[in-house]
C-alpha cells in the first residue's frame, strides 16, 4: 500500500491524497504533488517546529527522521514519504512529557542562540549518536556539519552530543 | 520558489517505470533520491510534466560480488553504499569519496545512480567510475545493455542513457594489486570540489578521474600514460596542462585549477610511492 491516490486532472491545487505518518500517527491529506514534505508538516499538519532555513537542502534547518535516519524534509516531496515512518522534533519528547535526553543536554549547555536551527540540530544530533558517529568531538563536528548555526554555538552543539553519546556508551558497556 | 506544476507516480517495479517513461517521453523525468532534482525544480531548472519515483523500487538496490565484480544497484543510497562492508572491502576508493559527498541527511536518500545518472561535472562518482573502468547498465523497452563509462558522460549533466532508458546499476571490475587514491579541494566540508582526483592504478594501466574540471568528469590520458610507463611524476604534472580543458569559474581560474590539480596529483600518486 503506498498511502497515494490521484484525485484529478487540474494544473495546480490539491490533487493528491497521501497517507503520512508523522509521530507515529497517520493523517490524510490533500496536497499538491509540488508540496515539499517540510510544507506538508508546517502548513497542512501544523507541525512548525521543523524549520525553514535554506530550503535547497545546504542548511539542515528542516532535518526530519525517515523511518529512522535523519533526511531534509525540504529535500523531500511529502508524496514520496507517504509510507515511511516520519519523525519530527515534536515527536521526540517521551510519553510523559519529558524531554529527550538531546533536548535536555541542549538545555543544560546551553547549545543555541537564536534557536531557529535548534530542532534541525537536535534531530541531527540524535541521529548522529545512533549512528555511532559522536566518539570524538571532531567526529561530531563531521557528522554534525550538515547543520548550520549562524549563531555559531558549535561549541555548546559539540558539548552537548559528547555529553549523550557519553551516556548512551555507558549504558551499553 | 516553488516547483512548476507536475504529476507525480510511484509505479511499484521497474517495468512499470519504464513503459511509463517511454509513454511520457520528454516530459517525464526520473526520480529517486531527489537530492539534486528537488532544488533544480525548485529554482525552475527543471520542469517535468511528470515525476516518476524510482526511489523505492528493490530491484535496484542490490551490492553483490560475482566473477571479479561488484555490482551496485542504482537506487542504492549512498549512506548504504559507503557502509558497505563489500564496498569498503573491494572498491574503497567509491567508499572514500563518498564521505565527500555533501552531509549525512544528504548521503541517506541520495542514490549512487542518481548521482551517476545526473552527471554532473562537480561530482565525485562519476570521476570514480571512470578511474575504475566502471560499466553502466541500463534498461529500455528494447532490453538491457551495458554503458563503459568512458562512454557514459557525455557533456554537461548529459549521459549516453536514452529518453526513455534508467540506469539499474553499476559493474566494478575487481583486481588485486589495485592502488588508489581520492583527494579534493573545496572551500568547506560538503561544498562541490574546485578540482578533484580519483585514480587507480592496477597492473599495466593507471587511470586519473578528474572532476570539477570542465563540461563532464575526465580522464587524464597522457598524464597517466606517463605514470603507467613508470615516468617521472613531475613530467605527469606537465601533461596536466594538456589533459584538462582551461576552465575558469567564479570558483577558480584556469590557472590557478591547474596549479591545484597538480597539488592533487602530487599528494596521491606521491602517496604510492611512499607504500
Amino acid at each position: 500500500m503506498s498511502g497515494i491516490e490521484t484525485m484529478g486532472s487540474e494544473a495546480t491545487g490539491p490533487r493528491m491524497r497521501v497517507t503520512l505518518t508523522v509521530n507515529g500517527a497517520d493523517h490524510d491529506i490533500q496536497l499538491d504533488p509540488r508540496t515539499t514534505l517540510l510544507d506538508a508538516l508546517r502548513e497542512h499538519l501544523g507541525l512548525t517546529g521543523t524549520k525553514v532555513g535554506c530550503n535547497h537542502g545546504t542548511c539542515g534547518a528542516c532535518t526530519v527522521h525517515i523511518d529512522g535516519r535523519r533526511q531534509l524534509s525540504c529535500l523531500m516531496l511529502a508524496a514520496a514519504a507517504a509510507g515511511s515512518a516520519i519523525t519530527t522534533i515534536e515527536g521526540l519528547a517521551g510519553a510523559d512529557g519529558a524531554p529527550h535526553p538531546m533536548q535536555a543536554a541542549f538545555v543544560a549547555h546551553d547549545a543555541l542562540q537564536c534557536g531557529y536551527c535548534t530542532p534541525g540540530q537536535i534531530m541531527s544530533a540524535v541521529a548522529c549518536v545512533a549512528e555511532g558517529h559522536a566518539g570524538s568531538d571532531d567526529e561530531i563536528r563531521e557528522y554534525m556539519s550538515g547543520n548550520l548555526c549562524r549563531c555559531a554555538a558549535y561549541p555548546n552543539i559539540v558539548a552537548a552530543v559528547r555529553e549523550v553519546a557519553g551516556s548512551t556508551m555507558a549504558e551499553a558497556a | 520558489m516553488k516547483a512548476a506544476a507536475f504529476d507525480y507516480i510511484r509505479p511499484e517495479t521497474l517495468g512499470a517505470a519504464i513503459t511509463l517513461l517511454s509513454k511520457h517521453g520528454p516530459d517525464a523525468k526520473l526520480i529517486a533520491g531527489g537530492q539534486s532534482l528537488l532544488p533544480a525544480l525548485n529554482l525552475r531548472l527543471s520542469a517535468p510534466g511528470l515525476l516518476i519515483d524510482i526511489g523505492r523500487l528493490a530491484e535496484l538496490r542490490d551490492i553483490t560480488l560475482a566473477d571479479r565484480t561488484l555490482h551496485i544497484g542504482a537506487g542504492c543510497t549512498h549512506a548504504h553504499v559507503m557502509n558497505h562492508p563489500i564496498v569498503q572491502r573491494h572498491a574503497p576508493l567509491i567508499a572514500r569519496a563518498l564521505t565527500e559527498v555533501a552531509h549525512p541527511a544528504i548521503r541517506a536518500r541520495g542514490t549512487f545512480g542518481g548521482s551517476l545518472a545526473n552527471a554532473d561535472p562537480a561530482a565525485e562518482l562519476p570521476a570514480c567510475a571512470l578511474a575504475l573502468d566502471a560499466v553502466m547498465h541500463a534498461q529500455g523497452p528494447e532490453g538491457p545493455r551495458r554503458i563503459p563509462a568512458a562512454h557514459f558522460f557525455t557533456s554537461l549533466f548529459e549521459t549516453a542513457l536514452a529518453p526513455d532508458e534508467v540506469l539499474t546499476g553499476v559493474d566494478i571490475p575487481i583486481q588485486g594489486d589495485t592502488q588508489w587514491g581520492f583527494a579534493e579541494l573545496a572551500r568547506r566540508t560538503g561544498d562541490y570540489a574546485m578540482v578533484g582526483l580519483a585514480a587507480v592504478a592496477r597492473p599495466g594501466t593507471i587511470r586519473l578521474g578528474w572532476f570539477s574540471v570542465g563540461q563532464t568528469a575526465i580522464l587524464a590520458h597522457r598524464a597517466a600514460a606517463i605514470l603507467t610507463e613508470g615516468g617521472p611524476l613531475e613530467a605527469a604534472c606537465t601533461a596536466l596542462a594538456d589533459d584538462l580543458p582551461a576552465h575558469d569559474d567564479p570558483q577558480a581560474s584556469a590557472a590557478m585549477r591547474l596549479h591545484l590539480a597538480r597539488v592533487l596529483l602530487r599528494r596521491v600518486v606521491g602517496a604510492w610511492g611512499e607504500r
